[in-house]
């Protein structure tokens, strides 16, 4: 009855393509329009708190591996920190500046975890490969956001970042159990079932 | 035929400044992306042929999480935020 393991990739590329939507638009018309209503600036960290909330069905119900378990486990609280904080921040709640680091280092682990829990070279299946991609485009991010760190009102970092967040959700859209990519299949992977 | 009721038709809106026109693309052209993808690949849209499919098939379909996406944004986030944004851009 548990869903295809590509399905629930999608449905977390569904929430990947809202919360980018929704950061791009934050940099589009800047923080003091954003602000005018006060729910909104609560948004997308509610965003990433909630997919952090939602990793952990996903490391209940498909461990494969204790590899797996570690790195969707790791995964869950650091999208949780990293949205948790966010959520203070805005809220008047944590007033250090270096809260703001929580987020960066929380999409660092998970790039970390996509990397780590992909046992599999990058041409062996689709899958392999977006989760390597994923892994390294997310760890690229980290980079972007801790920039953004020190320079919480720029546009160009806020834009890139909600760039990349897009381009997470349409390579998790990307996703398959068993697929080639670039005309590459490893014989190891099995059969295409659709 | 003479009749006393009126009907307004709702005139189209159009946003003045970049921004505006920017935010209010975004949705609708990703639901457009999700309808694109359809069309491209038909057979992922197991709504068109739901006959032997499971319940995940039916219930989680990509392209329609795409459509949904765009327009979950217009509605509650780019409509009110379009609200705002004429109010800021006509008190600056």
């Amino acid at each position: 009855m548990e869903p295809h393991s590509e399905m629930v990739h999608w449905l977390f590329a569904g929430g990947f393509l809202l919360l980018g939507l929704i950061l791009l638009s934050e940099a589009i018309v800047g923080e003091k329009v954003w602000a005018m209503r006060r729910w909104r600036v609560y948004l997308w960290p509610s965003i990433v708190f909630g997919l952090g909330l939602l990793m952990w069905p996903v490391m209940t119900f498909f461990t494969n591996s204790a590899i797996h378990m570690v790195a969707h486990g790791a995964w869950a609280q650091a999208l949780m920190i990293g949205g948790a904080a966010e959520l203070g921040l805005v809220h008047g709640k944590l007033h250090d500046p270096r809260w703001r680091l929580a987020l960066p280092i929380g999409i660092f682990v998970s790039g970390i975890a996509f990397l780590v829990h992909e046992q599999n070279p990058w041409f062996f299946a689709r899958s392999a490969f977006l989760h390597h991609l994923i892994g390294w485009t997310l760890v690229g991010s980290s980079g972007i956001l801790f920039a953004r760190a020190f320079r919480p009102r720029s546009a160009a970092f806020q834009s890139a970042f909600a760039f990349a967040v897009v381009a997470v959700a349409v390579m998790l859209f990307c996703d398959r159990d068993l697929a080639p990519i670039f005309g590459h299949l490893s014989p190891l992977a099995g059969v295409p079932h659709r | 035929m003479e009749t006393q009721l009126a009907t307004r038709v709702p005139a189209v809106r159009t946003y003045r400044s970049h921004r505006a026109r920017l935010i209010s693309m975004l949705g609708p052209l990703t639901s457009l992306g999700g309808v694109v993808w359809a069309f491209a690949q038909p057979y992922r849209l197991t709504l068109l042929h739901p006959h032997h499919q499971g319940f995940w098939w039916l219930v989680i379909e990509p392209q329609l999480l795409v459509v949904v996406a765009g327009a979950v944004f217009s509605l509650l986030v780019a409509r009110p935020l379009l609200v705002d944004l004429e109010e800021a851009d006509g008190t600056a």
